[in-house]
């Protein structure tokens, strides 16, 4: 534990480089040079702070820890309230890991308004970390829809041709989860008078409102997971962001929705989750198997990790809602692995990008002739994405699948096919992006990956690696933490289930008035 | 030390790999070698420490994955079943290692080559020491890993590609229900360690699991499910299509790991979980009928391909049902001691046959070959000592393996032991005639080659041959040595709990009690397949053409590998693609994105045209939905009010 808000130092340190960077004036070389140095140490130092706050962190507590709370709206009872459990620790490193290595990786790919670029990264990364840490529900939601917006720039000034249709459909799905979410807190506050999450844990919603808040809050965070059917802005928007764009998008901001179950879903609506977990799984299972197809039939290399992200993100779901042990430690490690191996795949298409300026998979072939570096680093992630034992791939997916399995056999089964069709489009699209003859003219004078590229992937290998062969490191600080939410869980639902109640029973009763309580 | 036997080869793999434009081609062969070298010296100490002293133990390495009740660590089991494997591992791998150095010399990536034979070796290693089922499976996925780089080692050969990822994902398929036998497992035992749920075994022996939807025998559905993993690994029957197309890789990567080791990994399973197929009797009645069916169905296919290293795939996939059948009837010492004898003499024929590739040019095709044996004498004998073995003639390695079997096989008194022994001596008489067919063809005759290639043939150097010569040392004594520590006397004592045999099924003990005719039987089946061969191919050489003439589809079938790969194409690959594009551009195009976004676009912008409004576009939506939202929080607050 420290005695200084570190929370608060590692969530707006970057708004404070970003304001310095605005600050800047001069020769426009000079201010991009700058603005790139900037960011970059400025990020850095955020990183080494977050470090701070994992060497500090009490695992055997379930708690929330580095807790900060200072009056904001007295009137409203609304405070600024911030701390990190197990569950979003490593949510937040993850954004600081990889905050950095996008600024680096934007070095020489970014050459029009490099200031503001930076100025949008750094913003981000303020409002990924602030949104991981807090503990009041406003402002968490100011923070989670805040994110969107450095996005939507990202990806609209930034961007690939079809940019603002990209924007706009991204806009269009996430509109109507943020306002259902939006009138949610709204009843919330009216029933609780509180929007502390704290204290929102301990309230107990009545089952009937439960349906209803469980639903709002569903419709914004499947979207950004993003779940079956409402995925189809995801392989768009990555393939109109730029590099680091997608990194984040895929590496943190998809996460934003599998922390929304585990930080809101499950604690605060256990009947309305249990109710409709048949249908998570339901469209979990599609999301899996038939995002792999369409994994199959891709042209485009982003649109294809695109797609792997959905396929990927379904264990998470599947994980999160059996509400066990290893289903929820699975999700978690899941997401953080996911969180770094897409992302790295996203970097790994943005360095033959930045050479040839297409992202067509036959525009490729034969790499590994003149790159065996950058073939070498494909591959470890490629293996990382199909769950290779090892890597941090396999340990999320196996701990998902037990608990899966646990809950269901069925449910295991259907997701398991997955990894067999995870490993077709990866591997085939391995095969014709490195493998091959050399045939292509302009392929012939590429070059292979330089030192700055090199180190930007190599913290993420580190981390694969890592993660793949001594998991414990990050398992342990989330013992306690799952432990609790598990515990509350299903004492609430103790509390209020009668034993042989199907989940469509349950369901008629609940939405029937549900006062037989 | 016991570390030492499994990093030395990850160790060279890693210095080969990433330091090999460093120290060079020759460097890299001496590091990777040499690391060989310890490794199996120490190999054969622990084999004799654990086997012969009976010093059994465990070693921790560190925590794996822990979570709730499922706690797992990385750790070196070493019991007699893992010291037999990894001294046939690494004693395999250290020669084929030293072969390579000669069979690769003309490659252009030699260390790249060397560095994944070690680190397969490695991966091997890890997956015979482990004491728990998720290591099992990461020693598992790692080999097929290592199996993929190299039989893609060229890769600028489509061919080559596509066979290494077909390898993949057809084990992939395997690993599916593997993985699930590993979660059912866990269900039941409430622990993956090997320890820890063989001793519960006894205890939970007739309960019933619920597997979708409907319940059946525990035992049984955990043991059919990882013995899906088995199956493809060891490809076996349905599952088998990958492994002659992996002879698109090296000749020292089809001796190594489609021969002598990894795809024996599934016989090591099954016995490694003896304790656990003990109590499934429907379970190792499955293993027995596929195991036969497979080593009948695989030779039947050798018989008639004209690749040289086909021949000997086929032949590997028919071994292996040998030894999967041995273990479906309780008799995993002779199933280990057939795969320990088939490592010897397969890898040797591989090896053989990789030296006649090397003397021919890089030609497989038997029918482009023919009258070299005085060329390449010492192949030819090599070739010779391999096919006697595998044959099972008396005093070579196979003679006490095979027909051990095939005694177990009949002793064992049931009806799919029947089945098996019927089908295994047809195996048996098949595997004769294909592998002097092999040899006719190979050698004798009269050249099919064009004079040029035919100046070319040579003897291989030194350094491939004296591996051949190690590897035929073996072919012929490790059947006379290992036979009363794998199945005679000294078997309780060599084995101790390594494996267990329930009483009721102790089909070893019955077999050395078999009538005469039977212990007979295979090696006269064994000398006819031979002498028929000869017949065919050097007195009447006309005949296998006539034969094929009257039985054109046959034939056909038989050629074609009885359709599996078109039927699976069609079944599976094409749909696969097909579904996909249809869902990319059917679910999400136009059903998704139609009724979604592009539909709620459009129909917003006709609204707003309509309304005068299309410049405020983004705000205008905004403040729309915003007014939905509120009219449904009223219209229920309403609701709840009144209802």
């Amino acid at each position: 534990m420290t005695d200084w808000p570190i929370l608060s130092v590692t969530t707006f340190l970057p708004l404070v480089g970003a304001v310095f960077i605005l600050l800047t004036r001069g020769d426009p070389a000079m201010v991009a040079c700058n603005a790139r140095n900037v960011a970059l140490w400025t990020s850095l130092i955020t990183f080494v702070v977050s470090l701070l706050i994992w060497a500090n962190f009490e695992s055997a507590s379930a708690e929330f820890q580095f807790v900060e709370r200072a009056d904001w709206l007295p009137a409203f009872n609304i405070s600024y309230h911030m701390g990190v459990d197990g569950i979003s620790l490593f949510f937040v490193l993850l954004a600081t890991l990889l905050t950095p290595l996008c600024i680096l990786a934007s070095w020489e790919a970014i050459e029009t308004r490099v200031k503001e670029y930076m100025i949008a990264f750094l913003v981000l990364e303020t409002l990924m970390v602030g949104m991981f840490c807090a503990l009041d529900l406003v402002v968490f939601y100011m923070f989670f829809e805040g994110v969107l917006l450095p996005m939507f720039l990202i990806i609209g000034v930034w961007g690939g041709a079809r940019r603002v249709y990209a924007a706009f459909k991204f806009f269009l799905y996430t509109l109507l989860g943020s306002v259902l979410m939006l009138i949610a807190i709204l009843a919330m506050y009216y029933d609780a008078g509180t929007t502390d999450i704290p204290v929102l844990m301990r309230h107990g919603f009545h089952p009937s409102w439960q349906i209803w808040l469980w639903l709002a809050f569903f419709a914004s965070f499947a979207v950004k997971v993003p779940m079956w059917p409402v995925h189809t802005w995801l392989p768009d928007a990555h393939v109109e962001a730029p590099t680091a764009g997608s990194v984040i998008l895929a590496g943190v901001l998809l996460k934003m929705g599998g922390y929304g179950f585990l930080r809101f879903s499950l604690p605060l609506f256990p009947e309305a989750s249990a109710t409709f977990a048949p249908l998570v799984f339901a469209l979990s299972i599609v999301a899996i198997i038939y995002t792999s197809l369409v994994a199959l039939a891709q042209e485009d290399m982003k649109k294809l990790i695109a797609y792997s992200s959905v396929a990927h993100m379904g264990f998470v779901t599947i994980g999160i809602f059996v509400v066990n042990k290893q289903g929820i430690e699975g999700a978690i490690v899941q997401m953080l692995s996911h969180g770094v191996v897409s992302a790295a795949l996203f970097l790994c298409v943005g360095v033959v990008y930045d050479r040839m300026h297409s992202r067509l998979i036959d525009s490729y072939g034969g790499l590994v002739y003149r790159m065996p570096v950058y073939a070498f680093t494909f591959l470890v992630f490629i293996l990382a994405s199909i769950g290779m034992p090892g890597t941090s791939g396999f340990v999320g997916e196996f701990l998902a699948l037990v608990g899966a399995y646990k809950y269901n056999s069925w449910i295991a089964s259907l997701a398991a096919t997955g990894v067999i069709l995870g490993a077709a489009y990866s591997l085939w699209l391995y095969r014709r992006v490195i493998y091959g003859k050399l045939e292509k003219e302009k392929l012939k004078d590429i070059l292979d990956m330089n030192w700055r590229e090199i180190t930007v992937f190599a913290p993420l290998i580190l981390v694969t690696i890592w993660m793949g062969v001594y998991p414990a490191s990050f398992l342990t600080p989330m013992h306690a933490s799952v432990d609790k939410l598990i515990r509350d869980y299903e004492k609430a639902r103790a509390a209020s289930a009668e034993p042989g109640d199907t989940p469509v029973v349950r369901l008629a009763r609940l939405i029937g008035g549900g006062d037989q309580r | 030390m016991y570390q030492a036997i499994v990093f030395l080869p990850l160790i060279g793999a890693i210095v080969a790999g990433f330091f090999g434009r460093a120290i060079g081609d020759r460097g890299a062969q001496l590091v990777t070698c040499g690391c060989m070298v310890l490794s199996a010296l120490l190999g054969i100490v622990a084999l004799y420490q654990v086997g012969i002293l009976g010093h059994n133990r465990t070693i921790e390495l560190m925590t794996w994955i822990e979570s709730g009740t499922l706690e797992l660590s990385w750790a070196l089991r070493f019991d007699t079943l893992t010291a037999v494997m990894v001294f046939v591992v690494s004693f395999c791998s250290t020669w084929i290692h030293i072969y390579s150095v000669g069979y690769m010399s003309h490659d252009s990536s030699i260390p790249r080559f060397m560095a994944y034979l070690s680190l397969f070796t490695f991966f091997m290693l890890m997956l015979v020491t482990a004491d728990n089922f998720v290591q099992l499976f990461f020693g598992w996925e790692g080999v097929g890993l290592a199996s993929y780089l190299l039989i893609g080692f060229w890769y600028d050969k489509p061919s080559a590609n596509a066979a290494a990822i077909k390898a993949f994902i057809v084990n992939r398929v395997g690993d599916f229900g593997f993985a699930l036998g590993i979660f059912a497992t866990y269900m039941v035992f409430d622990s993956v360690n090997f320890d820890a749920v063989f001793q519960a075994v006894p205890g939970k022996a007739g309960t019933q699991i619920v597997f979708l939807g409907t319940g059946y025998d525990a035992m049984t559905v955990m043991c059919l499910l990882l013995f899906v993993g088995a199956m493809g690994k060891s490809a076996q029957l349905g599952l088998h299509t990958w492994l002659p197309d992996a002879m698109e890789g090296p000749t020292p990567v089809s001796a190594l790991i489609h021969a002598a080791t990894m795809v024996t990994a599934g016989v090591f399973m099954v016995c490694r979980l003896s304790p656990m197929f003990e109590y499934a009797p429907t379970a190792l009645a499955v293993v027995t009928v596929v195991g036969a069916s497979t080593a009948f169905f695989a030779a039947t296919i050798g018989l008639v391909q004209n690749d040289i290293k086909r021949v000997i795939a086929y032949s590997t996939c028919s071994q292996l049902g040998y030894m999967f059948f041995a273990a479906g009837l309780s008799a995993y010492s002779a199933a280990i001691f057939h795969l320990m004898t088939h490592a010897f003499f397969k890898a040797l024929l591989f090896l053989s046959a990789g030296s006649v590739i090397h003397a021919m040019s890089d030609e497989q095709d038997m029918r482009k070959m023919g009258g070299i044996w005085r060329q390449i004498p010492v192949t030819y004998a090599m070739m010779w000592i391999g096919s006697l073995a595998l044959a099972g003639i008396p005093f070579f390695a196979g003679y006490y393996s095979k027909d051990l079997i095939l005694e177990v096989a009949f002793a064992a008194n049931t009806g799919v032991g029947t089945y098996a022994f019927w089908l295994g001596t047809a195996a048996a008489f098949l595997t004769a005639f294909y592998s002097w067919r092999l040899l006719f063809m190979t050698f004798h005759g009269t050249p099919r080659a064009d004079e040029h290639v035919m100046a070319h043939v040579h003897e291989s150097p030194k350094i491939m041959t004296v591996p051949l010569m190690v590897l035929a040392v073996g072919a012929v004594v490790s059947g006379y040595i290992g036979y009363e520590s794998f199945a005679g006397h000294n078997m309780a004592q060599f084995w101790r709990d390594a494996i267990l045999v329930l009483p009721a099924h102790n089909t070893i003990e019955a077999a050395h009690h078999v009538p005469l005719w039977v212990k007979l039987l295979p090696v006269v089946v064994a000398v006819a397949g031979i002498a028929l061969a000869y017949y065919f191919y050097i007195v009447e050489p006309s005949i296998p053409g006539r034969i094929v003439a009257m039985h054109e589809p046959l034939y056909k079938f038989l050629l074609n590998k009885w359709y599996f790969d078109e039927l699976y194409d069609w079944m599976f690959v094409r749909s696969a693609k097909w579904l996909g594009r249809g869902l990319w551009k059917g679910g999400d195009g136009y059903i998704i994105d139609g009724f979604g976004p592009d539909g709620l676009s459009a129909a917003t912008l006709v609204l707003a045209r309509r309304a005068g409004r299309l410049q405020s576009g983004y705000v205008y939506h905004y403040a729309f939905a915003m007014m939905i939202g509120v009219v449904i929080l009223v219209t229920w607050y309403l609701w709840r009010g009144h209802g």
